[in-house]
């Protein structure tokens, strides 16, 4: 094995340590900035006692977790009760593997082939994160039917329902932007959308495909049981849903792979619609040569993605929630007949101006 | 070689897992097993070349068969099969549906064994260049086997119908 072959492998070891740990400190920093924004919305301070203007305030909350008694209700399923919250959060950083985060980059010359910043680059990318993204609702279905209790087995039946039900729009509103790139590889999607129309537009799927945009955005807040789709947890009818019986680390786990899902979903919106790590923002600036020459791309994926996450957190601290038949009703004759218009739309256009 | 291993380690854990879906009591398991059995299968897609099928496995039976599955036994709420019989012991002395279950298993096996023990006739009956990118299955799927595809759909679509009606609700007359 010579050198550079060496090097890859230690460069991989790193970037998937990177990413690892990058998603755990996502999760704390989501937890801290939605309890702040949630206190700015509501003309308060939100936590502010801990660290800085309460900076460290989830690494306490972490701390009293662990230090919390587990406990198991009489009569739930040992074993499944406690599989489930590592099946959520397994699912949770699995679907991050094939998301990419950066250009190809030599690292300043260090490699002779450039190397992909992203975990694997698997031709099947998308179908990937979305197979495995619907492994996770086993997680909490289990979680729900496990504990023996009627108010988890209701959130752990309305999990199932909701997310078949919202997986099919979300499934339809990629297939659209797959149409338009003509590739299932996230890699190749983002750099599809490299460049600028007029020479000022930035080249994202997001002007092609608005109303898939959308669709994308309201079933992945469905996905990822978010405000105001949280029927699993809805704390006024089930306490506290699926993991009304959880405490400790085995609690801690749900919220933990509930932020990594957002993050996810986050990921995948920016590299299908807004352009991955090319352009920085929706019009041309003179930045984006610069950020491409000196390999920054990942910053730009960075904001982006926040910026996604502060919509998540912004949208559940507005709305209120749904009813469930409303959701469902939404689900199947709304949102569903128009992602499959948008997709009949996509593929003629497609058919027409490049076949 | 890394092959040789993959092969061997998820056709193990899909024939162990399988083994063990009819061996448990209690179907929560039987679930969760079975869904084990589908990702070792797909496992064994990948090894084959062909992500496509693998995902696509995952996504049709794990992710979204099963959570009905699942759903479905939920909602039976059965932690037990009730059996009259230790059918496991005797499958010919339970009730007619189970006679006619085992008669199936048996058929299976006879028809397992013949498969195993016979000697392939034609080696290279199968396409030589594998159909692992997602366009040449869709362009086979939408030519050659336009027809099958297209019955395919129809009989779901009967079936979905078949199933609206037995569930409907008796109108009030």
């Amino acid at each position: 094995m010579d050198s550079e072959t060496l090097i890859r492998f230690a460069v991989y070891g790193v970037i998937v340590f990177v990413a690892f740990n990058a998603l755990i400190i996502a999760s704390a920093i989501l937890v801290l900035a939605e309890r702040k924004v949630m206190g700015f919305m509501q003309q308060r301070y939100g936590p502010y006692l801990v660290g800085f203007h309460g900076s460290l305030q989830p690494f306490a909350d972490i701390l009293k977790l662990l230090f919390k008694e587990e406990l198991t209700p009489k009569g739930a399923d040992r074993i499944l009760f406690t599989l489930a919250p590592m099946l959520s959060v397994v699912a949770a950083f699995t679907a991050f593997a094939t998301v990419p985060f950066g250009a190809q980059t030599t690292l300043f010359g260090l490699l002779k082939e450039p190397l992909n910043l992203g975990i694997s680059d698997v031709n099947v990318g998308v179908l990937v994160v979305f197979a495995v993204t619907s492994m996770g609702v086993y997680g909490i279905v289990l979680a729900g039917w496990s504990s023996n209790s009627k108010y988890s087995l209701f959130g752990g039946l309305r999990a199932s329902a909701q997310m078949i039900s919202y997986e099919l729009s979300y499934a339809t509103a990629l297939a659209a932007v797959i149409l338009l790139a003509n590739s299932l590889s996230l890699r190749e999607v983002v750099d599809s959308q490299a460049g600028t129309w007029f020479g000022f537009i930035s080249k994202w799927y997001i002007f092609l495909q608005p109303v898939g945009f959308i669709i994308y955005m309201i079933a992945g807040i469905a996905e990822t049981n978010r405000a105001p789709f949280d029927f699993p947890e809805a704390e006024q009818e089930l306490v506290a849903g699926y993991n009304t019986e959880y405490s400790s680390v085995r609690f801690a786990l749900f919220p933990q792979a509930e932020y990594i899902n957002m993050v996810t979903m986050s990921g995948v919106a920016t590299s299908l619609y807004l352009g991955g790590w090319q352009g920085l923002l929706p019009f041309y600036t003179p930045l984006d040569p610069l950020i491409q020459q000196y390999g920054l791309g990942w910053m730009v994926f960075i904001a982006k993605v926040s910026g996604i996450l502060f919509f998540y957190i912004w949208m559940r601290w507005t709305l209120p929630r749904y009813r469930y038949d409303q959701l469902m009703a939404f689900g199947w004759k709304a949102l569903f007949p128009l992602s499959v218009i948008n997709l009949l739309v996509t593929a003629a256009g497609v058919l027409y101006f490049n076949g | 070689m890394v092959e040789t291993i993959a092969f061997y380690t998820f056709a193990g854990m899909a024939i162990l897992a399988s083994a063990l879906v009819i061996g448990q009591r209690n179907p929560m398991y039987s679930v969760m097993l079975l869904i084990a059995s589908f990702g070792a299968l797909a496992g064994l897609y990948i090894g084959l070349d062909a992500p496509f099928a693998a995902v696509t496995q995952i996504i049709v039976y794990a992710g979204a068969i099963m959570v009905l599955f699942l759903f479905v036994v939920m909602l039976l709420n059965a932690p037990q099969e009730d059996t009259e019989h230790d059918v496991r012991m005797h499958p010919f002395a339970g009730p007619g549906p189970m006679r006619f279950g085992a008669l199936l298993a048996l058929g299976l096996a006879a028809e397992l064994g013949w498969a195993l023990t016979r000697t392939p006739s034609e080696a290279g009956s199968f396409a030589v260049t594998p159909v692992s990118s997602v366009a040449a299955i869709g362009r086979s799927l939408f030519t050659e086997y336009a027809f099958a595809f297209e019955v395919t759909s129809i009989l779901i679509l009967v079936a979905m119908v078949g199933a609206v009606v037995l569930a409907r609700r008796e109108e009030p007359r």
